[in-house]
């Protein structure tokens, strides 16, 4: 309770400063909105509909391009750590590529596969996988050797051994790799977004692009507010569950 | 099948290891594991493997356990030569090696769902048979942090022996406990096996808790590993490590086994 108070203390003071410096007027109200003036964009849009479809196509995007980073960078990164050719290879691919900002696919999706759809999965894919890869690889690597070999000792051959041990004695890294990997997608999503326009879909990241056209500041502040919520939720609904789950079981808790 | 039907089929088996030799390659140089050792343990004795680190009783007790094989020579169990790990054959290793991803009754459940024959309920019987057996009754539902060090060692003892095997090998198990603990355990240890009779090998540097342990304790030398001398521990049972009987045994076997240190032949 006490922590939930602070927090809210804090929010508040935050935007009681921000309608401070509106007041004082430094800089004119079309570079700076009031919170207030934010807010009631917000409520506009979110009464006329607008921003709930440009949520639910951006979540559509966002899900499918990071499910499908998911379920190709698990079994390859669990593939890397356990082959070292692989290792000396795809190991070495998804470190580079890693460290490459998924911006930068951009251009290379937009040539490829054109103002479209796919253009977009392509780059939140990019974002995903690599990631994904590399966690589930150290995850795989970390795991205590002992236990397979206490597990074989106890009948656990192949498959069994994967799924009842190397799996759950690497999910703390895997679920943290998971966590990054969505942190990736959700970036380049909206770097995809503000950079791709397309007709079947207007997203969020479109709709701070054309705040900007418009030199509407209350949307653009608004539509980042809107960013930094989703992704706030997500890691609150989606990660943080687990991940005491986790520390619970495991007693890394502090 | 009941739980008393499950309990009853617990043939414990004679283990016969020939000539087994095992080199490694350590640092770019070639060294010898164990050089042609034999050793016979009957049905349901309790043998501990005695000497210095580096002398390839923990090799031996692995090639046993089917997770390593030997260069040369044989292992078998009831005359039937092993391949690869075996369910006959549990293994108690010194850092417990439970799985910190599953509460303590999981922990024990594992070997059980893979031992096949046995419906669900009768492998929680089981299970639950085992947990009260070691001391950790009220404890199934712990997560592996939660236990000391010592409940970690009868958690893992419970874990190997509910599948049932006909031998349990244990690998210097109580020696990361503190003192007090260790007593505790062996008391413990005695009781679970009068009830529960296996063919036991145990593996320890500790010569006092071999002499407390075993029916019989087997030296071991260095550099090459090789069986050097055996010693029969007549004593009754439950012992107590702090007996002066026993003291006299684990005197003798530790004046052997400074001997042997400081023999030429064995000098490195």
């Amino acid at each position: 309770m006490k922590r939930v108070l602070t927090a809210a203390l804090f929010f508040a003071e935050l935007l009681i400063a921000w309608q401070l410096v509106f007041l004082a007027k430094i800089w004119s109200p079309v570079l700076l909105p009031s919170p207030i003036g934010v807010g009631s964009y917000l409520w506009g849009v979110l009464r006329d509909g607008t921003l709930e479809a440009s949520v639910l196509v951006t979540m559509k995007r966002l899900v499918l391009g990071y499910l499908i980073g998911l379920a190709a960078g698990l079994p390859l990164g669990m593939i890397t750590a356990r082959f070292r050719p692989v290792q000396d290879t795809l190991g070495v691919l998804a470190l580079g590529l890693q460290g490459l900002p998924s911006v930068c696919w951009i251009p290379l999706a937009l040539l490829w596969f054109g103002q479209s759809e796919a253009a977009m999965l392509f780059v939140v894919v990019m974002g995903t996988l690599w990631s994904v890869i590399l966690a589930t690889e150290s995850g795989v690597r970390n795991v205590n050797p002992i236990y397979v070999r206490a597990a074989r000792t106890m009948g656990s051959r192949w498959l069994h051994t994967w799924l009842k041990v190397i799996m759950p004695a690497s999910l703390p890294f895997i679920v943290s790799g998971m966590k990054q990997g969505w942190a990736f997608a959700w970036r380049s999503l909206m770097a995809a977004e503000i950079f791709v326009t397309i007709l079947t879909g207007f997203g969020l990241g479109q709709l701070l692009h054309y705040g900007r056209e418009l030199n509407a500041m209350d949307q653009v502040i608004g539509v980042m507010f809107v960013i930094v919520f989703i992704g706030l939720l997500a890691d609150k609904v989606l990660f943080s569950p687990w991940e005491r789950f986790l520390h619970r079981r495991w007693g890394t808790e502090k | 099948m009941t739980l008393q039907q499950e309990l009853a089929v617990s043939p414990s088996a004679k283990l016969a290891v020939k000539d087994v030799s095992k080199a490694f390659r350590a640092g770019g140089e070639r060294v010898q594991a164990l050089s042609q050792v034999t050793l016979n343990v009957n049905e349901g004795e309790f043998v501990c493997l005695v000497g210095p680190s580096g002398c390839g009783k923990s090799t031996l007790l692995n090639i046993i356990a089917g997770l390593e094989t030997p260069d040369e020579g044989t292992v078998q169990t009831d005359g039937v030569p092993i391949r690869g790990p075996g369910r006959d054959r549990m293994v108690m290793f010194q850092e417990a090696a439970l799985f910190p991803w599953l509460d303590v009754f999981s922990n024990v459940m594992f070997g059980l769902k893979l031992k096949p024959g046995l419906s669900r309920n009768e492998r929680k019987d089981v299970a639950h048979y085992y947990l009260k057996l070691v001391g950790l009754e009220n404890f199934h539902r712990a997560n592996l942090h939660e236990l000391s060090g010592g409940m970690k060692q009868r958690a893992a003892l419970a874990r190997a022996m509910a599948p049932n095997p006909r031998v349990l090998l244990m690998d210097e198990p109580f020696a990361a406990l503190d003192a007090l603990t260790r007593e505790q355990l062996y008391g413990d240890l005695q009781r679970i096996w009068e009830e529960r009779r296996k063919t036991i090998v145990f593996v320890t540097h500790n010569v006092r808790e071999a002499a407390c342990l075993g029916d019989r304790v087997v030296l071991f030398s260095t550099r090459p590993g090789r069986i050097r001398e055996e010693f029969k521990i007549p004593l009754p049972r439950p012992r107590d490590i702090n007996s002066v009987d026993l003291a006299g045994y684990a005197t003798e076997i530790m004046r052997a086994l400074k001997g042997h240190l400081d023999a030429p032949e064995v000098q490195i």
